[in-house]
């Protein structure tokens, strides 16, 4: 049975993409992904630019663990909303600068990770996905039982946004967002270089064939918690700048549907491609603020009708279209000459 | 004592919501390979069909306990016969999702017809009140939704072990690559058996609405805790869905007396100490995972 990654690419496409774009290709792409990031809170309201940023990190750090390792987690909110909380308790007490108080984050989602990841690795498939959503709903149930120090039903109020002094990214959307883009950049960036690194290509190796990878003399659960606790790090780096960018945390944060919420961006973009899941957070958040600016209160509707509509049709998602579609072309003509 | 007696009543009450519903996953899960996220919100449905049925034609509980499965069971197959049979061919985790945003859409969806507060259910008098059992004062109800549950479940096992239609369905949920092998043709109650999942789901919707609050969101949980229940008893096995059902019930109450703040914390607990000892679950086979 084909694997949920590697479903929509054929095994010579798989190749392609390995060899992926030509460097200058690449180069464009980059050039166009960086003018639209730092462009985005001119064309958009700019706490939903900051909310597309920080989304679109969650989604390339779960496509980290899912297209290039075939893990589906269904419970990466417990990172997203546990790196969310942590980040805000961090700010509220130690007044630190908000990128200390988001590491701060990032490293509590890291060390999170570690059992959920131990004891979730041992299950592959379906059963990873439950045992991960198991998990996650447990910390959701603790957060709302630890009332004093989450808020509970009410969340984390009155996070702020510490930065120096600096009072324009203290208190205006605007400029807080161009000092909060380095961390979501930085994010993508490692995520970019552990898919592009020896470590990324035993991952892939794993997620096509882990017998193989065992056999090959790969100790095949401990790439996968190690990826898996790097995963939980990217999403609590973008989890704690949604929270400081919100200035409070609420419970859904810790939500299973906030875990699928994320895995909808990325089946939506395309699994596998990084980018994807960039395109898929950006058409998602702007979905649901039109949908909410326009009075509409049935997001689950629309967002359920688009994820089983991509499931059954549309399963490359939108980058994983384009990129067969442009694979193919090029293999044509290539076969041409 | 008296305490203990009235704990483990509640908790096998509660059991019998997760057993039933689970035995409908379980059954799901063996014949289609599906592990079905939209549960919860047909044990949903099943509950709100029952307020609306009740509300509008005056439906008693009894017949609701089964026109409303009946009707679950038609519009399962439905949903496989639309949706889920297309992903068949492919990696479970499809359909998993598909039916994870079949879930958003069905809960929103009735949210904004019947609106956020739950809807009313007035029990049946014959089901009201306590019953004396050694000087303790027991819901009538409970016990009910317990036979209930016991009969359905011991009905199920009937249909498993001393039909053909149940063998079938039976070996292609224990050892499906045998029972491919042996000539048996699986396909042809993979419709149906959804179906009957579902409608056991549904089922168990029914016996909660005069217990709990019937809202668009009364799944939302379920279905997180049925999880934590198949992977307790073993996915791939019927007998480990329904003592799994009852074992998380009896936590659950367990756990809200005597340790309130922990109570749901502790399903997942238990889990986590059963993946640790037991990858495959208390009932499950390490052969069966995927």
């Amino acid at each position: 049975m084909t694997s949920i990654a590697t479903a929509g690419a054929s095994v010579s496409e798989q190749h392609a993409a390995i060899a992926g774009a030509r460097p200058w290709q690449r180069l464009v792409l980059l050039g166009i992904g960086l003018v639209v990031a730092l462009g985005l809170p001119w064309f958009v309201y700019p706490p939903v630019a900051m909310d597309i940023a920080a989304w679109a990190l969650f989604a390339v750090a779960l496509d980290l663990l899912l297209g290039y390792c075939g893990l589906l987690s269904f419970g990466h909110a417990a990172f997203w909303g546990g790196s969310a909380y942590a980040t805000g308790l961090v700010a509220i007490h130690l007044g630190v600068p908000f990128p200390v108080a988001v590491l701060g984050g990032a490293l509590f989602a890291m060390v999170l990770a570690v059992p959920i990841g131990y004891l979730s690795v041992k299950r592959s498939g379906i059963y990873f996905a439950m045992v991960t959503l198991a998990f996650a709903q447990m910390l959701f149930f603790i957060a709302n039982q630890a009332s004093s120090l989450t808020g509970g039903e009410n969340g984390l109020q009155g996070v702020p946004r510490s930065f120096f002094g600096i009072e324009a990214v203290e208190t205006d959307s605007f400029f807080f967002y161009y000092a909060a883009l380095p961390i979501i950049l930085l994010g993508m960036w490692a995520a970019w270089r552990i898919v592009h690194s020896p470590f990324g290509r035993v991952l892939v190796a794993i997620r096509d064939n882990a017998p193989r990878a065992r056999a090959l003399g790969y100790d095949v659960e401990r790439y996968k918690l190690i990826v898996f606790v790097l995963s939980a790090g990217l999403s609590g780096l973008a989890g704690g700048v949604f929270a400081v960018s919100h200035g409070f945390v609420a419970l859904p944060e810790l939500h299973w549907a906030t875990s699928g919420e994320v895995v909808l961006m990325t089946v939506l973009g395309g699994i596998g491609t990084l980018w994807g899941g960039v395109i898929g957070a950006g058409l998602i958040v702007m979905l649901a603020d039109y949908l909410a600016s326009s009075g509409f209160d049935g997001i689950g509707i629309v967002t359920g009708g688009v994820f089983v509509t991509v499931v059954l049709l549309f399963r490359r998602g939108i980058w994983g279209t384009a990129r067969h579609l442009y694979l193919m072309r090029r293999s044509a003509s290539r076969a041409r000459r | 004592m008296n305490a203990v007696l009235q704990y483990t009543v509640q908790g096998l009450a509660a059991g019998s919501f997760y057993a039933l519903a689970a035995l409908g996953l379980a059954v799901i899960f063996g014949v289609l390979g599906v592990v079905n996220f939209a549960h919860g919100a047909f044990y949903m449905l099943g509950a709100v069909a029952a307020a609306v049925l009740l509300d509008t034609v005056g439906m008693s509980l009894w017949l609701a306990l089964i026109v409303v499965p009946l009707l679950m069971l038609v519009f399962g197959m439905l949903v496989e016969r639309l949706l889920v049979q297309w992903l068949l061919p492919l990696d479970p985790l499809y359909n998993l999702l598909l039916t994870f945003g079949l879930t958003l859409l069905l809960v929103d969806l009735v949210k904004r017809r019947y609106g956020v507060s739950g809807l009313p259910y007035e029990r049946p008098s014959a089901l009201d009140g306590r019953v004396q059992v050694g000087g303790v004062g027991l819901p009538i109800y409970q016990l009910f939704v317990i036979g209930v549950a016991l009969l359905v479940c011991l009905g199920v096992w009937l249909l498993m072990t001393r039909t053909r239609v149940g063998m079938i369905v039976r070996a292609a949920t224990e050892r499906p690559e045998l029972a491919g092998a042996l000539g048996i043709n699986v396909g042809r109650w993979v419709t149906p058996v959804f179906g009957f999942g579902v409608a056991l789901a549904g089922l168990a919707g029914v016996l909660a609405a005069p217990f709990r609050a019937i809202t668009a969101e009364m799944g939302s949980d379920f279905i997180i805790i049925l999880f934590a229940v198949v992977v307790i008893g073993g996915l791939g096995s019927i007998v480990g869905a329904v003592v799994g059902g009852f074992l998380v019930g009896l936590v659950e109450a367990f756990g809200q007396a005597y340790a309130p703040t922990f109570a749901q914390v502790l399903i997942f607990v238990l889990m986590a100490v059963v993946v640790l000892a037991r990858p495959a679950g208390l009932f499950g086979r390490e052969e069966a995972t995927a």
